[in-house]
């Protein structure tokens, strides 16, 4: 079999795997660093003191997947039917649907809880445009 | 493999139904499977309710400059209000934002003044904020439905869809409304860089959106009255259902006269204002 202009044809091959596959052969053998949101503030352990375990809105597992969705629920909740208090389906305590005056009265640390996996992801939400983040003393500034 | 134009249509039909199926089935998953469950909802036991709220202003009781500015500064402080000033000092109109404010008396009853009234109503300044209007044009124009009716009367607003159209500022007769062409937190009064301070239980806004008076939802919903009502010398600002013919509200407006900010509008403003002095109900 002859292939006509075969030496430019596979040079050009060469390079375009070259280009195409750069991101991943860079990457060969580096470890991302996997998340690890952090739920050690006062409030948490407080709470674990007090109750002996840690216990959030909804279970752990499913917050973590559904906490977006829970959270737009809340918002429409609150702001459009002004009904704020939320029964959770797992320890059937009342919260108060807020992100501010709810969820970061607990998680304080907004940078190794919701900026941790966000990042990791490059998930950008909007909330903290308008909402006021919790003033955080370690690492300096916020 | 050859098809004719039948089997084409055969199978292309069958295709769209069991497609047509699976976005239904994933649809209804969505909506009544266990992923998601409904809000249950549990009202705050001390929150205050009403069928109609609405506000009574008895000018009478503002005596001094300080009361106006105590009670614009409660509003202002707790809902993270921003503050442009100019260099000099004065107020920078063309970011300022107001949930409650001053106003002449020609433009706050537009029709009404006349040349012979008496000196003290016509330069006395007038408290004004939204008249959470039981027709209000604002929520008509909004094309996002960033703006509505709450079932207690109350104008409310979702910063969250608002798209900064400013049809809604086009649409208030009352100029109630404002819109933010900077980002508040570069305010004087809530930028920490610049000596401000800002209201860590109340969001501010963003760039790009309009705001106004919101009749303190978030506070009636703790079972308090609005911030200006308790910032007011006592009994300037009325709080109370409307609807309640035992409020105090309701038994002022019944048995004094009262005016609205242009009624003839047909917006239904729901504060009123009681111009004369003396005890009322």
């Amino acid at each position: 079999m002859k292939i006509y202009n075969g030496g430019p044809i596979f040079i050009g091959i060469v390079v375009f795997l070259a280009v195409a596959l750069f991101p991943f052969y860079s990457n060969v053998g580096k470890v991302n660093a996997k998340p690890e949101p952090k739920t050690d503030t006062p409030a948490i352990l407080e709470y674990e003191k007090l109750n002996g375990k840690k216990e959030c809105v909804e279970s752990k597992e499913w917050m973590r997947g559904e906490h977006m969705q829970l959270l737009n629920q809340w918002r429409d909740s609150v702001v459009r039917d002004d009904n704020r208090g939320y029964v959770s389906t797992a320890n059937h305590k009342r919260f108060n649907m807020s992100l501010q005056n709810g969820c970061m009265q607990c998680h304080s640390n907004k940078k190794k809880f919701c900026d941790e996996c966000h990042n990791y992801l490059s998930v950008k939400p909007y909330c903290w445009d308008c909402h006021i983040q919790p003033v955080e003393k370690e690492e300096g500034k916020s | 493999m050859s098809m004719d134009r039948r089997q084409f249509l055969k199978y292309s039909g069958i295709a769209s139904i069991l497609g047509f199926g699976a976005s239904v089935a994933s649809a209804t998953n969505l909506i009544t499977g266990k992923q998601l469950l409904p809000p249950q909802v549990d009202m705050n036991k001390e929150a205050l309710r009403a069928k109609r709220w609405a506000m009574v202003v008895d000018m009478s009781k503002f005596r001094t400059d300080e009361d106006f500015q105590r009670t614009i500064s409660a509003c202002h402080t707790i809902h993270n209000v921003p503050d442009f000033r100019k260099p000099d000092g004065s107020v920078d109109k063309k970011f300022e934002i107001k949930w409650i404010w001053k106003a002449a008396y020609e433009r706050s009853f537009p029709g009404q003044e006349n040349p012979y009234m008496s000196e003290h109503v016509k330069d006395m300044p007038f408290m004004v904020l939204c008249n959470h209007c039981t027709n209000p044009p604002c929520v008509r124009v909004c094309p996002t439905k960033a703006t509505y009716k709450l079932a207690d009367g109350i104008t409310m607003q979702d910063m969250h869809r608002c798209i900064g159209c400013r049809f809604c500022m086009a649409a208030c007769p009352y100029g109630a409304r404002s819109f933010n062409w900077v980002d508040p937190r570069r305010a004087s009064n809530l930028d920490p860089a610049k000596g401000g301070k800002v209201n860590n239980e109340y969001p501010t806004r963003t760039k790009g959106v309009v705001e106004k008076c919101t009749f303190c939802t978030e506070r009636l919903a703790v079972g308090k009255m609005p911030a200006c009502v308790e910032a007011a010398p006592k009994g300037a600002l009325l709080f109370g259902d409307l609807e309640d013919p035992n409020s105090e509200v309701r038994k002022i407006v019944s048995n004094k006269l009262t005016i609205r900010r242009k009624p003839d509008l047909g917006t239904g403003p729901a504060v009123y204002y009681l111009i004369g002095g003396g005890e009322h109900a």
